[in-house]
């Protein structure tokens, strides 16, 4: 103890001179920090429903709940987080995992109420003083929970890809195949957009659980044409995915393809289940595209005996006629068709209802019929010299090809279209040598083709020419014909309505070369259907009108994919023959005839 | 322990037990907490008194139990790192930091060199918040609110500091696995100096009005003495130890982060009673002052601050287990996680140092103390119940 001990203490006095520390206006509220995690704020109208959010809460603190004025559309749920302030723990890993990043935190913190319900509310669907703070708390850049690139599908190269029909989507392998499930959030929005409603969360994490076999189970709830499906499906799903938000959706048709693509057929048998017995009741499915074979599919596994009939030699509709090999090779085909014919499935190839055999016979002698038999007929341009040598159809060159014969199309080829037959036949032309150009008369944007098909169909060497109208074709000097075509503006037709093209007079142009070919869309042909029976369906616009079980104005006829559904794509057929199986079994179970 | 004299007021003690008879009207039991503030936290002391010295000393936890080693059973990863800052109120960082290290190394992962570095910076800010903290109670303890009042705006002002990196005051929830979720904002680094100016100012003034007062001097030297023996014995590590000459340190031994990339000494004293505990305490915030410094200096200006994870929501560890260990304020603070191959924790231990200091220890140490002196004896041994209970 010393004299310095006494007086240090004293010390102390100095400060009291000193500016005091403490706020002299408590009552006046402090700001919080620029990134200060306070309630929360969400862009009502940039969030989607996914529920990632109430996935990552660790308190439970979240519910996706429907708020008034948001329905459930395509790619977005309708229902919108509801936030507990009771068992919020402010982490915000909600902010970080959001995949619209449309939550984030304001810097408020004080909120004084009475009532403890207002404390669990809807952050944006109910107003609060802080909905337009700038300041709070963001996901930083350079920190991120979720990987918002894809994993790249390894391809073959344009150069290689344009010789030989050789598939160009190599597929993934193990690894990249887990990583790319890994992305996957787990939403479920992709369910309801799908038009089979399959269960990708379900078996996308069945890869990572690497546990091929339940993933194939799953995939069959849904669809029985995985292996095509895996590969040429129109993948609605991809375009409401909620990684696509933040970048690109998770690549869930090949994943898919990844698990069919792992089961030799002759594991299947012993993965998935069986055919009930037989009921004794049998069924006619007229077509063997995607639609009769999911039909037939169902309808087997339910006990009834399906007999299909096809006129082409071989099974699979337009996924084996209508598409070429380097995007679906036949041998995958083959795989779904052979699981269904080891189901108990007949199935009757070369037979032509109508020619070869009646359809008043198949009426009277089976307990319901379902047919889908696709559009076969190509529209024509309706311009003159359309009848020269040297003009064909798309879908004809294509069936050429499947039949293994070499179309006639010489050295340089016009392709009349935008759609994904005329991407089909303007690459298939490039693979036999042929020098192409595509006309399509809107613009590139509105082309009703895959995106990748249009970027790949460039890649491989096709010319695009947009806005192009094609007026006639005539004989050819050096080549066998010449187009000539106009060019179009576009013009507007009001609200909600696609701008038109119009032909600019006086801009003619002409291209030499030695084959037209017209994709510009094709027709049902119904002529099969006997005067007598057909008076009883009905049809508009070419269509047959059917209820949500897919019955036709004839309570014993079905009918599905491209002649009753306008998204005429695989999945939608695929979607029809299933739920015409469930709309046959309940009417076959629960109607006897009077 | 004092030597027992003949006709001593205290009873005989047998086996380490005293031997009183509560009936004879010589003692009496009382309980201090778990709501009195002389108990740092939610527990409480049940004492026997003889006078007004202690004869005999319980100390009851469970106040506080909220079973922080459980919920993480059921929770994902990911969903663990809201959890651990709540372990420790006061210093909460280096829960966030422990399990964050022991998810990284048993999946496996490297986290970016500036993520270690910032990391460090907040580990050390914390230990510096923290004694801030601690000070206010073991000046408040003997009387000199004054001083509490000083640090605990000190506090304020890192807390500060911390809500404008991190985003909150108390519950940072900034060192997640795989690095930090923010870089510094603009101009925070010229305000951290500015700050730590500010504290190492007033800290002057807190050794010259604490250290050299005759009346915590008196109060506060050979009150609840550690001998370097006890170390060993009792589990004891941080200051206490250090105060006892135990020259033992996590960030010296074993160092972690980038500890061995910065330039200090461990901070030994010569006795381990309140007052030499408070010295070692002190000089250690000098220290903490002078590496946050260095830190800013040495470390690169630029750099990711984290690495890319797995999908957090799916987020599966191998199996295995590991134990990690950090220097908090009041000794080893650890981490044991063990994982079976899901995406939960199967185990996780926390091994916080208050367990051994404010239980056995204080049991031991209360002993023949003056009631007055409990507090500031509790305090001089810097617990924090929370951590008691996990």
């Amino acid at each position: 103890m010393s004299l310095k001990d006494i007086i240090a203490p004293f010390s102390v006095w100095k400060r009291a001179l000193e500016k005091p520390y403490t706020n002299r206006k408590p009552i006046e509220t402090r700001p919080g920090a620029d990134r200060y995690r306070g309630f929360h704020q969400n862009a009502i109208d940039q969030c989607i429903g996914c529920g990632t959010c109430e996935e990552i809460c660790q308190n439970n603190a979240i519910d996706l709940v429907p708020l008034e004025g948001k329905t459930s559309s395509h790619g977005d749920s309708g229902l919108r987080p509801k936030i507990d302030y009771g068992r919020c723990c402010w982490c915000a890993l909600c902010v970080d995992i959001c995949p619209t990043g449309s939550l984030g935190m304001s810097n408020e913190y004080i909120w004084i109420t009475t009532d403890p319900e207002d404390f669990r509310f809807i952050p944006g669907g109910e107003s609060k003083p802080w909905d337009d703070r700038a300041e709070g708390y963001r996901r930083a850049e350079g920190y991120d929970l979720l990987e918002a690139e894809r994993v790249e599908m390894p391809m073959l190269s344009f150069e290689e890809s344009q010789k030989s029909f050789i598939e160009m989507v190599q597929g993934y392998s193990k690894e990249q195949a887990m990583e790319e499930a890994d992305r996957c959030v787990a939403c479920g929005i992709c369910i309801a957009t799908c038009p089979a409603h399959m269960d990708v969360p379900a078996y996308i994490e069945a890869i990572r659980n690497d546990d091929m076999g339940e993933g194939l189970k799953i995939v069959y709830n849904a669809n029985p044409l995985p292996a095509s499906c895996g590969r040429v499906c129109s993948h609605a799903c991809e375009y409401v995915c909620a990684m696509k938000h933040k970048g690109e959706a998770i690549s869930i048709r090949w994943l898919k393809r990844y698990i069919i693509d792992q089961i030799y057929l002759g594991d299947y048998k012993e993965i998935l289940k069986s055919a009930d017995e037989s009921n004794g009741k049998k069924i006619a499915v007229i077509g063997s595209g995607p639609g009769g074979l999911s039909a037939a599919y169902y309808l087997r596994l339910l006990g009834y005996e399906i007999t299909v009939f096809d006129a082409n030699e071989k099974a699979g509709g337009m996924l084996r006629y209508g598409i070429p090999e380097y995007r679906l090779p036949y041998e995958q085909v083959d795989k779904d068709v052979e699981y269904i014919r080891q189901l108990g499935v007949t199935i009757n190839q070369d037979l032509k209802i109508g020619v070869d055999r009646d359809f008043k016979s198949l009426y009277d002698e089976y307990d319901a019929i379902f047919f889908s038999t696709g559009l076969k007929d190509p529209y024509g341009l309706e311009i003159a010299g359309e009848d020269l040598p040297g003009v064909q159809s798309g879908l004809d060159i294509l069936d050429e090809v499947t039949k293994g014969k070499t179309p006639d199309i010489g050295k340089s080829v016009v392709v009349v279209g935008g759609g994904n037959v005329a991407m089909d036949a303007a690459r298939t032309s490039r693979r036999y040598g042929a020098e192409v150009t595509i006309l399509y008369r809107r613009r590139e944007v509105d082309m009703p083709a895959d995106e990748e098909e249009i970027h790949e169909s460039q890649g491989e060497g096709c010319k695009l020419v947009t806005q192009a109208i094609p007026l006639r074709v005539e004989k050819g000097d050096s080549t066998r014909l010449k187009l000539f075509f106009g060019m179009a503006e576009m013009v507007d037709q009001g609200e909600g309505q696609r701008p038109k093209p119009v032909l600019i007079e006086g801009s003619e142009e002409v291209i030499e070369c030695d084959s037209v070919i017209t994709a510009i869309g094709q027709e049902a042909d119904y002529s099969f259907i006997p005067e007598e029976i057909g008076k009883n369906l009905v049809f508009n616009r070419g269509m047959v009108q059917i209820n949500e079980f897919r019955q036709t104005g004839d309570s014993k006829i079905f009918a599905g994919g491209d002649i009753a559904n306008r998204k005429r794509d695989a999945i939608s057929a695929i979607a029809d023959g299933h739920s015409a199986a469930k709309g046959i079994d309940i009417y076959l179970t629960n109607f006897k005839e009077k | 322990m004092v030597k027992e004299k003949e006709n001593s007021k205290f009873p005989p003690l047998v086996d380490g037990k005293s031997q009183y008879d509560l009936t004879s009207g010589k003692y009496l039991r009382v309980w201090q907490g778990p709501q009195h503030p002389g108990i740092t936290g939610n527990m409480s002391l049940e004492l026997t008194i003889c006078g007004d010295e202690i004869i005999d000393c319980k100390t009851h936890v469970g106040y506080l139990h909220r079973g922080f080693e459980k919920l993480m059973e059921r929770r994902k990863y990911i969903q663990c790192f809201p959890v651990v800052c709540r372990i420790c109120v006061p210093e909460p960082d280096f829960n966030e930091y422990l399990f964050a290290a022991c998810t990284e190394e048993l999946a496996g992962i490297q986290i970016p060199e500036r993520a270690e570095w910032i990391r460090t910076l907040n580990l050390e800010m914390a230990r510096l918040t923290s004694f801030l903290m601690w000070i206010g109670g073991q000046a408040g303890s003997f009387g000199m609110g004054t001083i509490g009042q000083w640090t605990v705006t000190l506090r304020d002002y890192m807390l500060d500091l911390f809500e404008e990196l991190t985003g909150g005051r108390i519950y940072h929830m900034y060192m997640l696995p795989g690095g930090v979720r923010a870089d510094f904002p603009p101009g925070w680094i010229n305000k951290l100096l500015d700050t730590l100016k500010t504290v190492e100012k007033t800290l002057d003034d807190v050794e010259l009005a604490m250290m050299h007062n005759a009346v915590f001097k008196m109060r506060a030297k050979g009150l609840g003495i550690i001998t370097p023996d006890m170390v060993d014995k009792y589990g004891i590590t941080g200051p206490n130890a250090r105060a006892a000459g135990v020259a033992r340190d996590i960030r010296k031994d074993s160092p972690y982060l980038v500890y061995d990339k910065l330039d200090f000494e461990i901070v030994t004293g010569t006795k381990s009673d309140a007052y030499g505990r408070c010295e070692v305490r002190i000089k250690e915030m000098y220290q903490s002052i002078d590496l946050i410094r260095q830190i800013v200096e040495k470390m690169p200006k630029e750099g990711p601050f984290f690495t890319k994870l797995p999908n957090v929501l799916h987020w599966r560890i191998p199996a295995g287990h590991t134990y990690k260990r950090a220097e908090c304020t009041r000794g080893e603070y650890g981490f044991y996680v063990q994982s079976d191959g899901s995406d939960k924790p199967r185990r996780t231990y926390v091994r916080g140092p208050s367990y051994t200091h404010a239980v056995a220890l204080m049991e031991h140490l209360a002993i023949r103390t003056n009631i007055a002196d409990t507090a500031g004896l509790m305090v001089s041994l810097h617990t924090y119940p929370p951590e008691i209970e996990r």
